[in-house]
């Protein structure tokens, strides 16, 4: 197997990108499917109920773009961060600080006019995770410590200390548990319930809100900025080759520092969704591995926004089919969907290249034949 | 006559179309220290890789004590009784010198007796050859010569009556040396066969009682050390292959442009690897910097280049002063003030493989006008610069959006030669600029060097082909050990001269 050689200046990009992705996604669905099967249900029933839940009616389908809507923040954000060869899987802290941001500009500037409290409140969200992603990157660049591993100890030095800040310092008092006051409404992000309203379509309750147009527009910043502007170009040429980058002039501390502050901002993008659009107020534990699931999301979607897009709406998908089925089908828990997200990583990440020489060989052959004849 | 106990007949291996060993015979006595002398490249390292058994000959016979074996990995050899010491270690440097001795041998000897065993055995070794060693000390608290030690013991132990070193004497100080080649000789004494790669002429008269020389992959001679002298080995391994002449005009040799002064350069194991070096280059001037790989060139480009920092001495560009121990501009400020540089290793600095050709094409320019425009890329400009220069060039196959690992050797210094020469720079730094470069490109190459020295610019070429530096240089400067050992007019000088000089001798 490892014998096989491909030219890769001969493979369609069109192989590459999709045709393996497609292959792998299938085949971590086949074996989910298997463990469907042992569990005792019928796998085509659970995929029926999938696309019912996520497709079937409005409101699953709004639940589906909110879940989609957070994997797109952490996507990019891993992914930022991965053009520089840093493995930020901060992901969670970060978006747990930028949450911090968003609330606190929010309450603290609510006497703004409401688009500019918006405005500012993106700006907190992002400059609160990407002072969390600094610290990491700053000890990287200078110190030599590993990002992965300080990106880890800083997601439990978020979660202590949004925790101590709950508990003690902004912890609505008129009750015990640990969140925050309520928001003032004026300045909560319109939901789609409120736009369906306006369209006369009337609705049940669904999170999905405004910062979904964030999200997508993060997807055009991200891909502006990885490609087309300088910054991009240097961030990925340190990832590259740091050597190189040195001797063309560019500094690998600078850009070390800077891929890990918009990861971290997109990452505390989250927050903006997750209380400015939902919940109005920062719950213990809001990010609720979105940070984690961010870096499959990432992997799947070979760290490009137009990958990315599909990518999370997929586990977007998962997401909200994966609660429909726990609820009509008593052998399938919850946990049963962690697993099938894990088997999505398992092939899209970690056994990426298991059939790719495969796969490729097998169109060069058969497009060279197309050319000869 | 004694039997040999290494006898290799017709061994030939290639690498691709690269062919490093031809056709090799080679015979080595017992009890005797052998030297294999030859330039960089020659061939010497993979025929002892061979014999060590990292690779295998794609043809020929290795007989041991007259018997035919058949050596498919270092295990094979081992037992067989040849030892290899590396240039670089391979020692666990967390391990004691016991535990790296025994790793891979541990089998029953980890525990108790054994273990004890083990030790005295070491022990006696170490005495009989003087080696002076602690066996419980940790390999990343001794140093070079030391960790040296600890290799050949390991081989010794492992029952080596052959040990091959690789140019063992590159990385030691001149009493590390001394003390090694003692070590050496009571090996000898003791009865065992000795065979030192190296590049260095007066290792092996000092040593050897007997040297074969290698040159471009072919053993081009077999001699007892003591009916040669350094200068005929010197000839017999830079050769007297045709030179490849270029064209040039007359040189039109203008003002002092760049100046070195007292320059010294650390590396970053921190070994001092420029001494010393001054040197000055004129517009419309070809200087270039013959020598061995490894004496210091690599470092000297890389400070005058601004990415490696000055330890002291400064450089001046100019008049101006750009470098010294306390500030030094970066590479790209140097660029701005027309220094460019084509540096040695293409794969490691001068390219990013993954990115496409014109991504590679303006790097290090990517911020400038008109590829970008505040901070964004002027992707038009940049696809008609692109598809501009790699015509000019004939940078083949002509796709700027190809990614450049796809492109080969040649083509790929093409790319970074177009980008570096694109704006006129009036200093050139070039490294290697034709290593792994097929020979239509070798030309090309050169042919474009000239023309810049013609338009004017100062230019500084650091090479390990003789031929090269002979046939563009105006003005030849050896080094040797970091420091300059002669500096010749390139008239009437000839490979033999400079062959000397490299190897440390005149």
């Amino acid at each position: 197997m490892s014998n096989i050689v491909v030219d890769k200046s001969k493979v369609p990009w069109w192989v590459s990108n999709i045709i393996v992705p497609l292959v792998n996604l299938t085949l971590a669905l086949l074996v989910s499917g298997l463990f469907i099967f042992i569990a005792g249900e019928n796998p085509i029933e659970a995929v029926k109920l999938i696309i019912y839940g996520s497709f079937g009616y409005i409101q699953g389908f709004a639940y589906t773009l909110y879940y989609t809507t957070n994997f797109i923040f952490t996507g990019l954000a891993f992914a930022v961060a991965f053009h520089c060869r840093l493995f930020n899987i901060g992901g969670e802290g970060q978006a747990y600080i930028g949450g911090l941001g968003v609330f606190l500009v929010a309450i603290n500037l609510s006497f703004l006019p409401i688009p500019i409290v918006w405005l500012l409140s993106i700006c907190g969200a992002f400059l609160f995770g990407a002072a969390w992603a600094y610290i990491p990157a700053y000890l990287q660049s200078k110190r030599g410590s590993h990002v992965v591993i300080t990106t880890i100890m800083f997601n439990f030095i978020a979660s202590s200390l949004m925790i101590f800040l709950l508990v003690d310092v902004i912890r609505d008092t008129n009750q015990m548990a640990p969140h925050t006051v309520k928001l003032p409404e004026e300045i909560w992000l319109p939901s789609f319930e409120a736009f369906s309203g306006i369209l006369g379509i009337k609705i049940r309750y669904s999170p999905l809100n405004l910062t979904f147009l964030l999200a997508i527009a993060s997807l055009f910043f991200v891909w502006f900025l990885v490609w087309k502007t300088k910054w991009g170009y240097e961030m990925r040429a340190v990832g590259h080759n740091t050597q190189a980058a040195i001797y063309a002039g560019i500094s690998p501390h600078k850009n070390i520092i800077i891929a890990m502050c918009i990861s971290g901002g997109l990452a505390g993008l989250l927050g903006v969704n997750e209380i400015l659009g939902v919940s109005h107020k920062i719950q213990a534990g809001f990010p609720a591995g979105y940070g984690f699931t961010g870096i499959a999301v990432a992997l799947m979607g070979r760290n490009h926004p137009i990958g990315i897009l599909p990518a999370a709406f997929l586990f977007g998908i998962l997401y909200q089919g994966g609660s429909e089925v726990t609820f009509e089908m008593p052998n399938i828990t919850r946990y049963m969907f962690v697993a099938v997200q894990g088997l999505i990583i398992l092939f899209s990440g970690a056994l990426e290249n298991l059939f790719r020489p495969q796969i490729e060989s097998f169109f060069v052959r058969r497009l060279n034949r197309e050319v000869n004849a | 006559m004694v039997s040999p106990i290494l006898e290799l007949t017709d061994i030939n291996k290639s690498f691709g179309h690269v062919q490093a060993n031809k056709n090799i015979n080679l015979k080595i006595n017992k009890g005797t220290i052998h030297g294999i002398i030859g330039e960089n490249g020659a061939g010497k390292s993979t025929l002892m890789s061979i014999v060590f058994g990292l690779y295998q000959a794609n043809s020929g016979s290795i007989k041991i004590n007259g018997k035919e074996i058949n050596l498919r990995s270092p295990r094979d050899s081992i037992i067989n009784g040849i030892g290899m010491v590396h240039q670089h270690f391979m020692l666990v440097e967390n391990f004691t010198v016991l535990e790296n001795i025994i790793l891979g041998f541990e089998g029953e000897t980890v525990f108790g007796e054994k273990l004890q065993k083990a030790k005295e055995d070491l022990e006696k070794l170490c005495q009989t050859y003087n080696f002076n060693i602690d066996l419980d000390a940790t390999i990343s608290d001794l140093s070079v010569g030391f960790r040296q030690r600890v290799e050949i013991l390991k081989s010794l132990y492992r029952g080596a009556e052959i040990l091959i070193l690789d140019e063992p004497t590159g990385v030691l100080t001149p009493q590390e040396v001394d003390e090694l080649f003692k070590i050496l000789r009571s090996l000898k004494d003791e009865g065992k066969t000795i065979v030192l790669i190296t590049h260095k002429l007066i290792e092996i008269m000092d040593l050897t009682s007997e040297v074969s020389v290698m040159r471009q992959g072919e053993m081009v001679g077999h001699t007892k050390t003591e009916d040669t002298s350094k200068e005929q080995l010197a000839e017999m391994m830079v050769g007297r292959s045709v030179l490849l002449r270029v064209d040039k005009k007359e040189i039109k040799k203008g003002e002092t442009i760049f100046k070195v002064n007292d320059l010294s350069v650390k590396d970053d194991l921190d070994v001092t690897r420029v001494k010393d070096v001054n040197l000055e280059i004129c517009s419309g001037e070809i200087l270039g910097i013959a020598g061995v790989t490894g004496n210091g060139q690599t470092e000297l480009l890389e400070a005058l280049s601004g990415i490696r920092k000055v330890e002291s001495g400064s450089i001046e560009l100019f008049g101006e002063k750009i470098s010294d121990q306390n500030n030094f501009l970066n590479p790209r400020m140097l660029k701005e003030k027309g220094l460019a540089h084509v540096p040695e290793d293409r794969q490691r600095m001068g390219l990013i493989s993954d990115f496409k050709a014109h991504e590679n094409l303006i790097f290090g320019y990517h911020d400038q006008e008109p590829y970008s425009k505040s901070a964004i890329l002027n992707n038009k400009e940049i696809s008609e610069y692109s598809n501009k220069v790699m015509q000019e060039y004939d940078v083949r196959p002509n796709s700027p959006n190809l990614i450049t690992s796809n492109f080969s050797g040649g083509n790929q210094q093409k790319i970074i030669l177009s980008r570096e020469l694109n704006e006129n720079p009036k200093v050139l730094l070039v490294g290697q600029p034709t290593r792994g470069v097929d020979i239509g490109a070798i030309e090309f190459i050169h042919q474009r060097l000239i023309d810049m020295r013609d338009k004017g610019a100062a230019i500084l070429l650091a090479s390990v082909e003789l031929d090269e530096i002979l046939s563009l240089s105006d003005r030849i400067i050896v080094m040797f050990d970091g420091k300059i050992v002669g500096e010749k007019e390139n008239k009437n000088v000839t490979d033999r001269e400079l062959g000397l000089l490299m190897a440390g001798v005149a």
